[in-house]
């Protein structure tokens, strides 16, 4: 059963990830990143990450992907230049590719990855736990964290002022 | 039957060749950015995995942490696609070539 949910999870999930190198039009990549994020929340939540999943969905899909539509959607890019295949570039991505997913499941199949059972099936689950981390033993890098949201968030509002305008650099 | 390890990780580097090979032939910045995305998940799928069949919870920790870099980088990413946008009128990576010898 839970192979059967795996199996077709993988299966949306690169079929997605193809849609977004493949397609035309801007608006379906982004939409099909939508569903491929949301067949990896699924993963996630056969793994028993469910505040991950979650997570996932809320940051991504909701706040990621409309970012992403919302520019698609400023830069009026709908039908604009349709993309080119450049032979020679495509066959070396095609190859890069290939040799990439060779070099890592060869790293996975050598290292007998599968050997040990899954463990532990109430781990990751518990959002105490997350916050029993959270506020111990990571208790520097969520503070770095803010101050890099504050810092990126600045950075966007320097960003995208005009130049020219009141206080913009010139 | 629960699947192996070895088949999250090997459809996480499946995923990832995937949007690297996004990254190399798509000439849109925009999906360049999106494929950059996919990359970026796909080892998220990797650490929640490897986290899960450990018995730890450090992995899963990091992808929190990968998670909230991943949505200010794309803040700042796409404010800086806008202003080249408001720049150069264009977001194909074959016309931004200043920078070319």
């Amino acid at each position: 059963m839970e192979q059967i949910a795996f199996i077709s999870l993988s299966v949306l999930t690169l079929a997605c990830a193809l849609g977004v190198v493949l397609s035309k039009n801007a608006v379906n990549g982004a939409m099909c990143l939508l569903l491929c994020l949301a067949g990896i929340a699924g993963l996630f939540v056969q793994l028993h990450a469910y505040l991950l999943a979650f997570v996932l969905v809320l940051v991504y899909a909701g706040a990621v992907v409309a970012l992403f539509l919302f520019i698609i959607m400023l830069l009026d890019m709908q039908g604009g230049q349709p993309w080119r295949f450049h032979v020679p570039e495509a066959l070396a991505g095609f190859i890069a590719a290939a040799l990439l997913v060779t070099g890592l499941d060869l790293l996975a199949v050598r290292g007998h990855l599968g050997a040990g059972p899954a463990v532990g099936a109430t781990v990751g689950s518990s959002l105490k736990l997350y916050a029993y981390q959270l506020f111990t033993t990571y208790l520097l890098p969520v503070q770095v964290m803010g101050f890099l949201l504050l810092i990126a968030m600045l950075g966007v509002i320097v960003i995208s002022r005009r130049v020219g305008e009141a206080g913009a650099p010139k | 039957m629960t699947p192996s390890l070895d088949s999250y990780v090997m459809l996480s580097a499946a995923l990832f060749a995937i949007g690297f090979l996004g990254v190399l032939v798509r000439r849109n910045t925009l999906v360049i950015y999106m494929c950059l995305e996919l990359m970026l998940v796909a080892a998220t799928l990797a650490l929640v995995a490897f986290s899960r069949f450990n018995g730890t919870e450090d992995g899963d920790v990091f992808v929190f942490f990968i998670l909230t870099v991943a949505a200010a980088e794309v803040a700042v990413g796409l404010a800086i696609i806008v202003a080249l946008f408001r720049a150069r009128q264009t977001v194909q990576v074959e016309s931004l070539d200043s920078l070319r010898h």
